[in-house]
């Protein structure tokens, strides 16, 4: 039966942070996207991600929109900044002129279906899923609680297999950026896949030329600390 | 409570939109992966909305799983770009192109 | 004793199992010999079974021996087994007979072949599949050894097979009975459709229920297979090209048994052609026709075997007119005496090619009567019984196959009558021309002209005018060049000669009409054919005329031919090039059909095959490689571009799942 989406009367304080969240979400969107600079763009990402943290609070989502800001913006945009750093962050892209032929008038086109597509199957009324499946969000315990039931007991196996995984990243990381040993030419990791005589039509060489020293290595989330002074 | 949850999923479409053609049409890979992480949460939220429409806790579950396994995917895939890009500062999404058939 | 006709022709069998791996080791003259006594073993046995068959109350003459069971499908049950009732013994009893004298007549003719052994092995294969056709109890096993008799036919015509005539007409041999073979085919499956059965027997008890249309279709269809089995019109061309096999296959083949195979399918299916008076007419007109276009032919011919070729084309005619008359006794008396006179003739025929050094042309021969007494005269006899001069053997079959013609239709008669004028007639210029007269083939062989005239006949255009002809037979003599010392053969090939002259002779008392006690062969053949034989009361005074009437008009015929050519050679208004080139029907057959099939065959060779079909397929292969090359662009290399595909994959997914949302 078509769930009725609109659960109650809309308080104004509710309205109101919902608008707010939404345009900071958005231009945060637009941010990422038309920013030249990657550093700045990374910034914008924050603000939308702090924006999405706000919504889940209004959905009633506490504990992941805490884990939100520590993990995704807290974390991962940290990282992002560090690669960033590394591999040389001031040159300007230019976002108007684009190699590809037509690729930016089929994206906005395609863009623009997706838009109307995803609208359109968020307007239909077809919520058919049954309700309470997994738990019930609302009840007397709090959100954590649930949360926590949940995992625990019903989706343990996942659980336990993204533990795994995050062991697996950590290893792939290491294993990746790790310098190979026996090397004559400069070191670093297999280049082959860059033509190295291509123009570059994004960022300049990074100002003390760390490109083709290769001295950096180390994976980014367990760089010794002498590499980063080093620069 | 509340917002009509129409209003969510409308927000996370516009979202998602914004984040594929971002995919598209950014050269800078770094760029190009913040794309997808706005894909991402743009998922996040649709699947908190459906949690609050159908009061289920397995949409949180979900939002819970697709962000830890974001931030393997951020670690892992910027191991990879670190590895690529390394040797030529400057280098964009353009310039892998080395596997054309 | 009956009981033992499995043997008749398990000897030729056994002799063909031994002589074909061993037959090398055996040698000359050896493997003939065995090949003759095999043979004549199983005329013992013929003999022994005819006897044992005699014994029998004429009611009760027909005996089945079934063997086993040949394959059996559904309701498709088809059995291997004899049929031992006086029409097949009859067939059985001349075939063997002639085919001894035959082989034995061979051991002497082929004696300088290097492929001596080879020749008898077809030979007594030949006369295995032969005995199979006559002896059969259902028609399938029947068209076994019909086909047997045709691929014989086609290994003994081209048995000299490097001379390029006689290859190619083994294959003409072998098409033109195919042709036949095709009704003979289609009548078997209307057969089995409508009766169920391939038993003679149960078929004929069958006739019955089968409505006219099919019943007229599937005698007009047998006798289509009889026609190129036969060799009557259409399909007559290929029996004079395969006079370029050995004699005695001429004679054994060509003349006495394989072609008379389709006058005993006329005679085994009497029940058939009597519900369907049509098609016995067909037979009859066609068989009428075929005799006299035949004889005119035969008028005009310059090999000594050609002239005999038609004839026996010709006197198969009239067999035919027999059979489609409703006269089944008078067709099998005709074939057993024509068996006879026409071996004889083709056997005296190879005699005088043995002594004129291969050579064939009868321009170039002449007096050999006191050079060759006995040849001579067995040819005479064999001669004046083709004529039907009384009281040879002819006279008394082709009168009453005349009698019976005039009882369907005086035209039918007339034509016959003016045939038989004819045979004497051409049959005699034969004779004057090769015994009689002047020695012509002193000067004609210094001046080499013999060779060409010899070969400037029907069959041999086709190589082309003025081309270097065929070579003559090889030499199967050993005499060298120079003039020909002409001599009668050894006794191996007299004997015969002499035997089958006595048949000719006597042959004809087996059925006469003088009075009711003596027409035996009548009286033997009427469990058979009794019941559906034309009957028709003459009164004796009719017949008595009727004979005259045959008497004179073969006397006539001798007379013309003796007036004609006893001293003159040429008579160029009596041989015009129409008759000479067979009416031009085979030259027809070349210019509008065979050249066609073989302007087709090069075209779709050349474009069909070249162009179409190796296009299509060198297309397709071209198709794969170029669309391969345009779309390999897809793959840039640009992560973007394909990053752009799966967004656009999202898009038409989605669409999909929209358009299914309203349902």
């Amino acid at each position: 039966m078509p769930h009725d989406l609109v659960l109650g009367a809309a308080t104004l304080p509710d309205a109101l942070t919902f608008a707010i969240a939404a345009a900071v979400t958005i231009i945060g969107a637009f941010g990422v996207v038309l920013a030249r600079n990657p550093v700045h763009a990374s910034l914008m990402l924050v603000m939308t991600l702090f924006g999405i943290a706000v919504l889940f609070v209004e959905e009633n989502a506490q504990f992941l929109a805490a884990v939100q800001i520590i993990v995704y913006a807290g974390a991962i945009v940290v990282l992002f900044l560090f690669v960033i750093m590394l591999l040389g962050v001031d040159r300007r892209e230019r976002i108007f002129a684009d190699a590809l032929v037509g690729q930016r008038v089929v994206a906005v086109i395609l863009g623009i279906l997706v838009l109307v597509e995803v609208i359109l199957l968020a307007h239909h009324r077809w919520v058919t899923g049954a309700r309470s499946v997994a738990g019930s969000l609302s009840g007397s315990s709090s959100n954590v609680a649930q949360l926590g039931r949940s995992i625990f007991t019903t989706y343990l196996l996942p659980f336990e297999v993204t533990s795994a995984l995050l062991v697996v990243a950590v290893i792939g990381a290491i294993v990746l950026s790790r310098r190979p040993r026996r090397r004559q030419t400069e070191g670093g990791a297999p280049d082959a896949l860059v033509d190295p005589d291509a123009p570059s039509l994004s960022l300049p060489a990074p100002r003390g030329g760390s490109a083709g020293t290769g001295a950096a290595d180390g994976a980014p989330a367990v760089s010794p600390p002498e590499e980063v002074g080093a620069r | 409570m509340s917002i009509g949850a129409s209003w969510y999923l409308v927000l996370a479409a516009i979202l998602f939109t914004i984040g594929a053609v971002g995919l598209l049409v950014r050269r800078n890979v770094l760029v190009m992966f913040m794309c997808v992480e706005l894909m991402l949460n743009a998922a996040n939220l649709t699947f908190v909305t459906f949690s609050r429409v159908l009061n289920d806790i397995g949409g949180q579950v979900a939002v819970f799983f697709v962000l830890v396994v974001a931030a393997a995917e951020v670690v892992v895939g910027l191991g990879i770009l670190v590895a690529i890009f390394r040797r030529k500062s400057g280098a964009t999404a353009d310039d892998a192109h080395v596997l054309k058939g | 004793m009956i009981h033992a006709a499995f043997l008749i022709p398990l000897f030729p069998l056994a002799g063909f199992a031994i002589l074909a791996p061993f037959g090398r080791k055996l040698g000359n003259p050896l493997a003939g010999w065995l090949a003759t006594a095999m043979v004549a073993a199983s005329f013992v046995v013929t003999a022994l079974v005819f006897a044992g068959l005699f014994q029998l109350a004429p009611a009760h003459r027909s005996f089945t021996q079934s063997w086993f069971t040949w394959f059996a499908v559904d309701k498709l049950n088809v059995g291997a087994g004899l049929l031992v009732d006086p029409l097949s013994m009859t067939m059985a009893a001349f075939v063997t007979g002639v085919s001894t004298l035959i082989h034995l007549y061979s051991i002497g003719y082929m004696e300088h072949d290097e492929q001596f052994p080879k020749f008898f092995v077809y030979l007594n294969l030949f006369v295995f599949a032969m005995l199979m056709l006559v002896l059969a109890d259902n028609f399938v096993l029947s068209f076994f050894g019909w086909e047997g008799v045709g691929v014989c036919s086609y290994f003994l015509i081209a048995f000299w097979f490097d001379r390029a005539a006689a290859a190619s007409a083994g294959k003409k041999a072998m098409i033109y009975n195919r042709i036949g073979d095709a009704g003979f085919l289609l009548a078997l499956f209307l057969i089995f459709e409508r009766t169920g059965s391939f038993q003679y027997h149960t078929v004929f008890a069958r006739l019955g229920h089968v409505g006219q249309p099919s019943l007229i279709a599937i005698g007009l269809l047998l006798f289509l297979g009889a026609v190129g089995k036969s060799a009557q019109i259409p399909l007559f061309p290929w029996l004079a090209d395969a006079m370029e096999g050995p004699t005695p296959v001429s004679a054994l083949i060509h003349a006495a048994t394989m072609v008379t195979a389709g006058v005993y399918l006329m005679c085994r299916i009497s029940p058939v052609l009597h519900a369907a008076p049509d098609a016995a007419h067909v037979v009859a007109w066609v068989g009428a026709c075929t005799a006299f276009v035949a004889a005119t032919i035969a008028c005009a011919q310059n090999d000594i075997k050609k002239v005999l070729a038609y004839s026996t084309v010709s006197q198969l005619g009239y067999m035919f007119l027999a059979a489609g008359s409703g006269a089944y006794v008078a067709a099998v008396f005709l074939m057993l005496t024509h068996a006879f006179y026409k071996a004889l003739l083709f056997l005296g025929a190879g005699s005088v090619i043995h002594a004129m050094d291969e050579e064939q042309d009868i321009k170039t021969m002449g007096g050999l009567a006191k050079l060759m007494p006995v040849t001579a005269v067995t040819f005479l006899i064999g001669w004046l019984s083709i004529a039907g001069v009384p009281p040879f053997s002819g006279f008394w079959s082709k009168s009453e196959v005349l009698l019976n013609a005039w009882a369907v239709s005086p035209a039918l008669w007339v034509i016959g009558a003016v045939t038989a004028v004819l045979t004497a007639y051409y049959m005699g210029r034969e004779y004057f021309l090769v015994f009689l007269g002047k020695r012509r083939w002193n000067e004609a062989r210094q001046t080499g002209d013999g060779y060409a005239r010899a070969h400037a006949t029907a069959g041999e255009h086709l190589a082309g005018e003025g081309s270097p002809l065929t070579t003559p037979e090889p030499v199967a003599g050993g005499h060298g060049a120079g003039p020909p010392h002409p001599h009668d053969p050894g006794w191996v090939m007299r004997l015969p000669l002499i035997v089958l002259a006595g048949l000719s002779v006597l042959g004809g008392f087996i059925d006469l009409p003088f009075h009711p006690n003596l027409d035996l062969l009548e009286r033997w053949l009427n469990p058979v054919v009794g019941g559906t034989l034309l009957v028709h009361h003459f009164g004796v005074g009719q017949e008595w005329a009727f004979a005259l009437v045959d008497a004179a008009l073969a006397i006539t015929g001798v007379l013309l031919a003796g007036a004609l050519w006893r001293a003159a050679v040429e008579h160029r208004r009596l041989e015009p090039r129409l008759l000479a080139m067979a009416w031009y029907i085979d030259w027809a057959y070349d210019h509008f059909i065979a050249r066609p099939g073989d302007a087709l065959a090069a075209f779709s060779a050349a474009v069909v095959d070249s162009k179409l079909i190796d296009g299509a397929v060198n297309g397709v292969a071209a198709a794969v490689r170029v669309s391969g090359e345009r779309l390999r662009r897809i793959q840039s290399g640009y992560v973007r571009s394909y990053a752009l595909g799966i967004v656009a994959g999202i898009v038409v997914l989605a669409a999909y799942v929209l358009s299914r949302a309203g349902s």
